[in-house]
């Protein structure tokens, strides 16, 4: 426990430094920001711009961010550094994962402040299941990339669907029925509607069978790679 | 201190390790010597639990390798060529973060600084260092929290004369305090200076070991005596009572300007032993790998 808290603290000090990770983090909560506060057009639904770049920001940056420091780390070989401190892995990922968890969850609390009372609660529940799906996607990714092009590269296409999918099934039905398989689509569906009674049981056991698939996967690619 | 005992590695069915025996008691500096590929980075991660070995023993610390615990971990050190540090931290905060790990006071960091010689880079980001600072950087993070074992992996390679001396600096203050060093080399001035005793390890064998200057000692077949004298002649004597007369002949005569004994360094040893050179293997090698 004291050594993730030691990689959390060590992780805070290098987002403040690094510009590339820093931006993943800022960059939706300051556009819901700006464009909930400067469009207003007839007919658009409440809080239309923050549910749209929660579900962005939910695919993107912690898919991202942990991909990347894991990856960074691998490839500039402080990992091995940390390991032979006697750093285990699961407390370097602990550290790593809470600390991209609680970051992000600070970025969905910038972009709650449009919501009133228990929709408050209910929409940083909702995140917060998410950031810890995404967390894991990522980790998987860093995990099993060698260096950050290759992390980077797996990234991407991943990123692309969880993120943009849920957008683009708003305008198109067969988009819609594909992205339906993705966490994403479905946070997005009950953030549509702000409850959970309305999503039938389908929509839950997607997002269960989601966060169990991103467990499995970490798990494998753990068991398999390690932090080699 | 450290013990290997018959050690045995193979990757990919090709043996790189080949019965190794090393036993290096507690307060030395041990040299493990040899080219690239030699398997020095091989065994220097056996010894330290980076990577398992098919057969034979290994201990650290008096303990199986395999059986070493995160205290004991925290008494080792290790600096890799290839470790690296926080680019986008200062020196100070590179350190703060292993200070912690190792529950070593914050005073201990500036002490560390000021001990390899970065006291003014207190504040310097770890990307603005030169490739010797880094050098220096790395090695105390490793022997800021005091370790009974070093561990060094060509620690001084690719630095300037400036920067190697220092290091060899820093290693022999450890070593007074008391410290067990293990470093690999392929510098045989370095293993010379610094080490008490040293193996040379060629194609994962251990073809000799011993003091340096035993080790020059038993391979000096020739043992000639140079002299090099004021009138700008050479000459050379052998181990004779005649040779003795003549040598103080020519001291009474006070016409020597310089008299060596002609012992092989570890160097010519090493090639005798094994037909290669260190140095020229790794400057071919690096040319290659340019190519």
């Amino acid at each position: 426990m004291k050594n993730s808290m030691i990689v959390f603290k060590k992780q805070l000090i290098d987002t403040l430094k690094n510009k590339t990770v820093l931006i993943q983090f800022i960059l939706f909560p300051a556009m819901t920001l700006i464009m909930e506060n400067t469009v207003k057009m007839e007919g658009m639904p409440e809080l239309f711009f923050t549910k749209l770049f929660s579900v962005m920001y939910m695919g993107m940056a912690p898919v991202t961010s942990m991909a990347a420091v894991i990856s960074e780390e691998k490839e500039k070989n402080t990992l091995r550094v940390l390991m032979m401190a006697n750093v285990k892995p699961v407390e370097y990922l602990l550290g790593v994962g809470v600390y991209v968890w609680l970051i992000c969850m600070a970025g969905a609390g910038v972009m709650a402040t449009g919501f009133k009372g228990s929709g408050i609660v209910f929409y940083m529940a909702l995140m917060g299941a998410g950031f810890a799906v995404s967390v894991l996607a990522g980790a998987c990714i860093g995990i099993y990339a060698k260096n950050q092009m290759v992390a980077t590269s797996i990234c991407m296409p991943v990123m692309m669907v969880l993120s943009f999918a849920p957008m683009l099934a708003m305008f198109n039905e067969n988009i819609r029925s594909f992205s339906k398989i993705f966490y994403t689509q479905q946070i997005r569906n009950f953030l549509e509607d702000m409850s959970l009674c309305n999503a039938g049981k389908e929509s839950v056991i997607i997002l269960l069978l989601n966060a169990a698939l991103a467990m499995i996967l970490f798990f494998i690619a753990f068991r398999k790679k390690g932090l080699e | 201190m450290i013990q290997c005992l018959n050690v045995y590695k193979r990757f990919a069915g090709r043996e790189v390790l080949s019965g190794v025996n090393i036993d290096i008691p507690n307060g030395q500096i041990f040299g493990l010597l040899g080219p690239s590929g030699a398997g020095k980075t091989t065994l220097i991660k056996i010894l330290t639990g980076q990577l398992g070995f098919d057969s034979g023993r290994v201990t650290v610390l008096d303990k199986d390798v395999k059986a070493l615990s995160g205290e004991d971990k925290k008494k080792i050190g290790i600096m890799m060529d290839q470790f690296g540090v926080y680019e986008r931290f200062s020196c100070a905060d590179n350190l703060k973060v292993f200070a912690d790990i190792y529950g070593v006071p914050q005073s201990r960091i500036k002490e560390a600084l000021e001990q390899v010689g970065l006291a003014d880079a207190y504040h310097t980001r770890a990307v603005n260092l030169s490739k010797g600072m880094r050098a220096r950087l790395c090695l105390a993070r490793v022997f800021m929290h005091d370790p009974k074992i070093l561990f060094l992996d060509e620690p001084t390679s690719g630095l300037d004369p400036q920067t190697t001396r220092q290091i060899h600096r820093i290693i022999l203050d450890k070593k007074e305090s008391g410290c067990t060093i293990f470093l690999t080399t392929h510098n045989m001035e370095e293993a010379a200076s610094l080490c008490g005793r040293v193996a040379l390890l060629n194609e994962g064998k251990i073809v000799e070991s011993g003091a340096p200057e035993e080790i020059c000692r038993k391979y000096n077949h020739q043992k000639k005596i140079m002299i090099h004298l004021s009138s700008g002649k050479d000459e050379e004597l052998t181990h004779t009572p005649g040779a003795a007369d003549e040598i103080c002949r020519l001291m009474k005569e006070g016409k020597i300007e310089t008299i060596h004994s002609s012992e092989p360094d570890l160097e010519t040893v090493f090639l005798e032993l094994t037909g290669r050179k260190l140095e020229e293997e790794e400057e071919n090698e690096k040319q290659h790998d340019s190519f």
